[in-house]
């Protein structure tokens, strides 16, 4: 499950509440079929790697591995017994008598994932996890939680504000906006059908174009058409000037004026390309066209 | 050329400058030491006084004997290392709960506590000697130790270092079910290690260091006395033996010196500290 | 809400001995001086009787008390203005990367591990009169040293007190302004340095306004010192010479064995509270009157 939604939108206050370190001001928190409202974080059954990893600094790797096990009162062989499998899971056996100062961004991750890990949790939870990586080992990290996550099959709860993370690793993508749930699905579904004007424009790049009341159809409704999914056509509907043209290799993005609205529509490099101040007329497949309701931006079927 | 020549009388200018107010300050310093390892005329025959010849240990180990140094010196090192263990304690409970919990009235106690930083011992004494009277501690290690106990400056230094450590590093242990003795114990303790070290200096010199409070719970008893006030009897009616105070001087200062070198960057540290954040 | 105050046990066993300390030794001991400030005494010191916070006004105006209060705030003046003018003239010099310059400030700092007790007692040996090294070597220029001796002179009495003073804190003084030297960003002389200050100008204009909020904690610090001046007097002079007594400072009339109101419990509270509020009050016109002109660091 991945919360996913823009910075100060609740997500992790939603994960801290889950995790016992805030108090709902409402309703309850059920983890399975238990509700742990009165439950101390301690025993919800429950792990967490924060985005900052939060190791202790001052202790190496193994023994940060096995804090926890320590606390639960876990004899020593098989306190490092279970610290050295985790760490076999991740990689992480050369580093186990290093202190976290010396490890590199990318392993200080995985040691807390470790750490999360020893605890055989029925939930992980997870607060941007990835975000202090760079960006190439953030892509690789992904697949790697993908690939644990199938591995020890316990739900992950997945903080991010990264839609890619949400749309390649999430089996399921809550998303959050302003503290309030927009819509739950697959990705594929949040991708095809949001439910919102808000989900609409938040996943997917670049962004859904999403036209003023009334530019299309009715003075109620608000239509949203996906950059891939509007054509050039000449005869259609939409009147624009061209402003931009972005070739990006293996495809074109073609940023347009229509009386105020910013159009973009993502092209083949193989079509026919306008240039910059030629007019032209858009169209999409009504199928292919999302119609949002002008004062609450919800879905209209 | 010219410039070099300029630059060159310049830094000797500076050297001579630095070695006579160098010699000005160590002076007084050099010339006791220099008497206290002289002995009868040979310290009072001045300037010869002050040369390294003629060097002996008899009046150091008169002044031990005379002054019951080695008595001394135990009850100051003991006394000093009492309040510095009970302020480390202290300073760490009270520390970690201004840092680390919540309570009602948190941020009014805080202020309420670092304001007694502005009362000076020099006004409390007056009734602290009656307390010290009415619990039976006159002429007693409690007297000398307990008042000393806590230390505002010290909750606050360390509090200071506590609010710099992450606050996710007490909610994953909160996560893993560690309890806040434990925490403060296996995380906190360690992380401010630093800190702690230069708290502990001080409060040692403190102590060590103290005169009013001793010269005014201990009235007299020379089996409580620390180096400090004891240094005094050294005092001699009989002038010719004023280098007996030169050998006690040696004898009581030694020990703080040797720290000092010990843990100049703590020292350091611990002094700017109040300085630099304030 | 219950979160709030789940933490509340804990942090009533963790505060309970700092704060109980605090109350027992430093509260109360407060309160109940200025409660006994109301009392005017017997001879004895055993038989008080409380006369209302009037009794502030009798002690602050007796002759005993203001001449302490003279004697205090002329120490004070003897010992900070110098004491920071040294510890700024030291660092400064010592300041400059040159060969051996460890050993300066070695030797600078020394001070700092002298206590009270020690670096007096150091000085009453130096300033003995007959056989003191000082009074042998430079009696010559100042006859004063042998004859009756600085600390016996009323006229000079207080001045040896203030260079005994003075050297304690130096080492204390020194260090704590080259720290605050060394945290001067060195690209700010530099930039000074390419704009054609001279030395005098880059001290006036960068060095000094950036260490200020050092120079006004120090100054804090002597201040108060100055203030509280006890051991000093008890081992060097004893409040003395008699009988014009021209270092009994307040807190040697209030401590002193020979001091006047040494049984007195009424007077001793009632000069401590002024004190306290003395110490108060030129702490607080010292930051006032600075802080507009400090920088605080960014």
């Amino acid at each position: 499950m991945i919360l996913l939604g823009p910075s100060g939108c609740g997500k992790s206050t939603l994960l801290r509440t889950v995790a016992g370190l805030e108090d709902p001001t409402a309703g309850d928190v059920f983890i399975g079929d238990r509700r742990v409202n009165d439950v101390q974080p301690k025993e919800r059954d429950i792990a967490m790697v924060f985005q900052s990893y939060a190791l202790y600094p001052h202790k190496t790797v193994a023994a940060n591995i096995e804090f926890p096990l320590k606390v639960r009162g876990v004899g020593k062989s098989q306190r490092a017994e279970e610290a050295r499998n985790a760490a076999a899971l991740l990689g992480l056996e050369p580093q186990l008598k290093r202190k976290p100062g010396q490890l590199s961004g990318g392993q200080r991750q995985r040691v807390a994932l470790a750490r999360a890990i020893v605890r055989k949790p029925s939930v992980f939870l997870m607060d941007e996890p990835l975000s202090n990586l760079d960006a190439k080992l953030r892509g690789d990290t992904r697949a790697e939680l993908v690939d644990l996550h199938r591995r020890i099959d316990s739900t992950f709860i997945y903080v991010t504000h990264d839609q890619v993370e949400a749309m390649t690793m999430g089996t399921r993508v809550a998303v959050l906006n302003f503290g309030k749930l927009q819509q739950v699905g697959t990705p594929q579904d949040v991708y095809d059908r949001p439910a919102t004007a808000f989900v609409a424009q938040f996943i997917g790049t670049p962004p859904m174009n999403l036209l003023p009341a009334g530019m299309l159809g009715s003075d109620s409704v608000q239509v949203g058409i996906r950059p891939e999914h509007l054509k050039l056509a000449p005869g259609g509907e939409l009147h624009a000037v061209v402003r931009q043209v972005e070739h990006l290799g293996h495809e074109v993005l073609l940023t347009a004026d229509a009386n105020g609205t910013r159009l973009v529509s993502r092209l083949e490099p193989s079509a026919f390309i306008p240039e910059v101040g030629d007019p032209v007329a858009f169209d999409a497949d009504p199928g292919r066209r999302h119609h949002f309701d002008a004062t609450t931006g919800e879905r209209v079927p | 050329m010219a410039a070099d020549t300029v630059r060159g009388a310049r830094k000797a200018g500076r050297y001579t400058l630095l070695v006579v107010l160098a010699f000005i300050v160590v002076f007084p310093i050099y010339a006791v030491v220099m008497q206290a390892f002289k002995t009868g005329p040979g310290s009072l025959d001045h300037p010869r006084s002050l040369l390294p010849v003629d060097l002996t240990l008899s009046t150091v180990k008169a002044a031990w004997t005379q002054g019951n140094l080695g008595r001394l010196l135990l009850n100051s090192m003991f006394v000093s290392l009492m309040v510095t263990v009970g302020v480390v304690i202290t300073s760490l409970l009270a520390a970690y709960a201004f840092a680390f919990l919540q309570f009602p009235f948190k941020g009014p106690m805080f202020i309420a506590f670092l304001a007694t930083m502005l009362v000076p011992a020099e006004v409390t004494v007056v009734i602290n000697e009656r307390t010290a009277d009415s619990l039976g501690w006159i002429n007693s290690f409690q007297g000398l130790i307990v008042p000393s106990l806590a230390s505002t400056f010290g909750v606050f230094l360390v509090r200071q270092v506590f609010l710099q450590l992450p606050g996710e590093l007490r909610e994953a242990a909160a996560l893993d079910g560690v309890g806040h003795l434990r925490f403060l114990w296996e995380v906190a303790a360690p992380l401010s290690r630093p800190t702690l070290g230069a708290l502990g200096l001080f409060t040692f010199l403190g102590t060590w260091n103290a005169y009013l409070w001793p010269s005014q719970v201990i009235r007299g008893d020379r089996a409580h006395e620390t180096i400090q006030i004891g240094l005094e009897h050294l005092k001699n009616n009989d002038i010719s033996k004023i280098n007996l105070v030169t050998g006690g001087l040696v004898v009581a200062a030694l020990p703080i010196f040797i720290m000092l070198v010990l843990f100049q960057r703590q020292l350091v540290r611990g002094l700017t500290a109040g300085a630099v954040k304030g | 809400m219950k979160r709030r105050l789940r933490d509340v046990p804990w942090a009533i066993a963790m505060l309970l001995p700092s704060i109980a300390l605090v109350a027992v030794w430093t509260i109360y001991p407060l309160v109940k001086a200025i409660q006994f400030g109301h009392l005017t005494c017997d001879v004895t010191g055993k038989k008080c009787r409380d006369v209302g916070w009037g009794r502030y006004w009798d002690v602050f105006t007796s002759t005993q008390f203001q001449h302490s209060l003279g004697v205090s705030l002329k120490l004070m003046l003897l010992t900070v203005p110098t004491g920071l003018v040294l510890g700024i003239g030291l660092a400064v010099l010592a300041d400059k990367h040159l060969r051996g310059i460890g050993i300066f400030r070695t030797i600078f700092s020394s001070t700092v591990a002298t206590s009270v007790a020690v670096a007096s007692l150091v000085w009453f040996v130096l300033l003995q009169p007959q056989i003191g090294v000082l009074a042998d070597v430079f009696s010559g220029w100042f006859p004063v040293l042998k004859n009756p001796g600085l600390l016996n002179d009323p006229g000079t009495a207080l001045l040896a007190v203030a260079f005994s003073s003075i050297w304690a804190n130096l080492g204390f003084t020194f260090i704590i302004i080259t720290a605050a030297l060394q945290s001067v960003p060195r690209d700010l002389y530099e930039s000074a340095y390419v704009d054609g200050a001279g030395s005098t100008r880059r001290f006036t204009n960068v060095t000094l306004p950036m260490i200020a909020p050092t120079l006004l904690f120090v100054g804090v610090v002597l201040t108060t010192r100055a203030l509280q001046t006890y051991g000093e007097i008890a081992l060097l002079t004893s409040g003395g010479p008699n009988p014009e007594k021209p270092t009994t400072t307040i807190p040697y009339l209030i401590y002193g064995r020979t001091s006047l109101i040494h049984t007195d419990l009424g007077t001793k509270s009632a000069a401590a509270v002024l004190l306290f509020l003395l110490s108060l009050v030129l702490a607080l016109v010292q930051f006032r009157g600075l802080e507009k002109r400090v920088h605080y660091g960014s």
